[in-house]
C-alpha cells in the first residue's frame, strides 16, 4: 500500500506493507535517529512527533501516518544539538542510544508545557529509559535548557 | 507476531462495519499500540482514526468521549479531573510514558477488556454506558462480564456526572510497569462503588463490599471487615507479577488506603 507522509518538511509517498511498523519504514527511510530498543512500546528510544505529538515508532503501524507529519531527531538538529550539550554537561548522556528519544520526549514537552513544575518534567520523561546514567542528571539537564530557551525567546 | 493483509480508513462507521463483518480474520484497529502484545493473522485492518472518534464532550449531565480518545487527553481533561476528583488521572498517570498514552484509546481498551487494563478498573466505578455500533448503549458492567454479543464496534462512551468523591489505588513492582492489583473507589452520598482489577483477570464490582460499606461509620473494625469481605467475593488468581494470596491481602491493603482518602475528604 502507499501512504503520503511529511518527514522532517519533505513530502514522500512511500510504499509499505500493511503490516510494517514506523519505526521500520522510517529506518528504511534512512531516518537512522529513530532506535530501536524494547520494540513493545515501553522504553522510548524509537520517540518520534506525529503531528507534533511524541508517539512511540515502533508501535505505531506506519499505515496510521498516512497524510501527516512526522518529525524525527534528524528534523531538530539545532534544538537536539542544545539538549545533547545538557546531557554531555552532566554526564547523563554515556552511551547515548536513548538520546534521540529523550530528546524528542524534551522537545514535546517543550511544545505542549509553558513552565513545567518538575513534576511536569518527570510526567513527560518517565516514557524514557536510561540504562546507563540515571535521571537526577537527565532532569537538570531538561531545566536548564528550557530555562535556556526562555532567554533565547527574551532576547 | 501480527499480520496484516490489507488495510482500510473507513469514512463511515457503515463501511467499516460492513468491512469488519465481510471475513471473520477482519480486525478493529484502534490505536495499535497493545497490537504486538499478541499474535494474529489479520486480513483487513479497519483504522477508526478517520471517522472523527476523538472527542471529550462535557454535557450538562454526562461527558461523552468518543472511541478513539487517548488516554493522555483522558488523564488532562479539567472537566473530568475536576468532576471525577482526579480518578482518570490518577488511573492513567502511571502507564508508561506520555508517548504510549497518546496513542492507547480508550475504545480499544474497553472493547478488548484487558484484565492487567488501570482504567477499567476506575471507570468502572462511574455510572459509564457504551455505545456499540450495532447493539446500541450497553452498561459498561455488562459489557465487561459478557463482551460484545457478536461482533461490532465501539462508538463512543457515555459517563454520567455525579457528585462524589472517587480514588484510584494500585501496587507495582517498579513504576510504570503493569499493576499487580489494583482498585478504584467511588463514594456518592452514602452509596460506595469499589472495583478491583488486575486480579489479574479483569475489573469486576466488589457488590458485597459495597453494600457492607453503605452508611458504615468508616472505623478500623468497619475497615477491616471490608477488606475481609473484599478478599473474600472476588476470584483472585497468580500468574508472573503476583500470588493469589498476595493478591488477596494487598486488595485489602489497597481498600483501606481508598478509604483513608475518603476520611481524609471528609474531614
Amino acid at each position: 500500500m502507499k501512504i503520503n507522509v511529511k518527514i522532517n518538511g519533505k513530502e514522500k509517498a512511500l510504499e509499505i506493507a500493511p503490516d510494517d511498523y514506523l519505526s521500520e519504514v522510517l529506518r528504511r527511510e534512512g531516518h537512522l535517529g529513530v532506535k530501536k530498543g524494547c520494540d513493545t512500546g515501553s522504553c522510548g528510544v524509537c520517540t518520534i512527533h506525529v503531528d507534533d505529538t511524541a508517539v512511540l515508532s515502533c508501535g505505531m503501524l506506519a499505515a496510521k501516518a498516512d497524510g501527516k507529519t512526522v518529525t524525527t531527531i534528524e528534523g531538530v538538529q539545532e534544538k537536539a544539538e542544545r539538549i545533547r550539550y545538557e546531557l554531555g554537561k552532566r554526564g547523563v548522556d554515556q552511551c547515548g542510544y536513548c538520546a534521540p528519544g529523550t530528546i524528542m520526549s524534551i522537545l514535546y514537552l517543550e511544545k505542549v508545557v509553558k513552565d513545567p513544575t518538575e513534576e511536569e518534567i518527570n510526567r513527560y520523561m518517565k516514557g524514557n529509559y536510561c540504562r546507563c546514567s540515571g535521571y537526577v542528571g537527565q532532569l537538570e539537564a531538561v531545566k536548564s535548557y528550557l530555562e535556556g530557551q526562555k532567554h533565547e525567546v527574551c532576547e | 507476531m501480527i499480520t496484516i493483509r490489507t488495510y482500510f480508513f473507513p469514512e463511515t462507521l457503515e463501511a467499516a462495519y460492513e468491512k469488519l463483518t465481510e471475513r471473520k480474520n477482519n480486525a478493529v484497529i484502534g490505536g495499535g499500540a497493545y497490537l504486538k502484545l499478541g499474535s494474529k493473522a489479520i486480513g483487513t485492518a479497519v483504522d477508526l482514526s478517520k471517522l472523527g472518534l476523538e472527542y471529550i464532550n462535557e454535557e450538562e449531565t454526562f461527558f461523552e468521549i468518543g472511541a478513539m480518545t487517548t488516554f493522555s487527553k483522558m488523564m488532562l481533561n479539567e472537566g473530568l479531573n475536576k468532576h471525577f476528583t482526579n480518578l482518570f488521572q490518577q488511573s492513567i498517570e502511571d502507564i508508561v510514558g506520555m508517548q504510549l498514552k497518546n496513542m492507547v484509546t480508550v475504545g480499544a481498551t474497553i472493547y478488548s477488556r484487558y484484565g492487567f487494563s488501570d482504567f477499567l478498573t476506575a471507570l468502572l466505578v462511574t455510572d459509564t454506558k457504551v455505545k456499540l455500533f450495532k447493539a446500541g448503549w450497553v452498561s459498561l458492567e455488562e459489557f465487561l462480564e459478557q463482551g460484545p454479543a457478536e461482533r461490532d464496534i465501539l462508538e463512543k462512551i457515555r459517563i454520567e456526572k455525579r457528585k462524589g468523591f472517587y480514588n484510584f489505588q494500585e501496587l507495582r513492582g517498579s513504576s510504570s510497569d503493569y499493576s499487580i492489583i489494583n482498585l478504584a473507589l467511588a463514594k456518592e452520598g452514602e452509596e460506595y462503588r469499589v472495583a478491583v482489577g488486575a486480579r489479574p483477570t479483569r475489573a469486576k464490582l466488589a457488590l458485597n463490599t459495597m453494600e457492607f460499606l453503605q452508611n458504615q461509620e468508616l472505623t478500623n473494625e468497619n475497615v477491616k471487615k471490608a477488606g475481609d469481605i473484599l478478599s473474600g467475593e472476588l476470584a483472585f488468581g497468580t500468574n508472573v507479577r503476583g500470588s493469589k494470596e498476595y493478591r488477596q491481602s494487598m486488595a485489602k491493603v489497597l481498600l483501606k488506603k481508598a478509604l483513608q482518602e475518603v476520611s481524609k475528604d471528609e474531614n
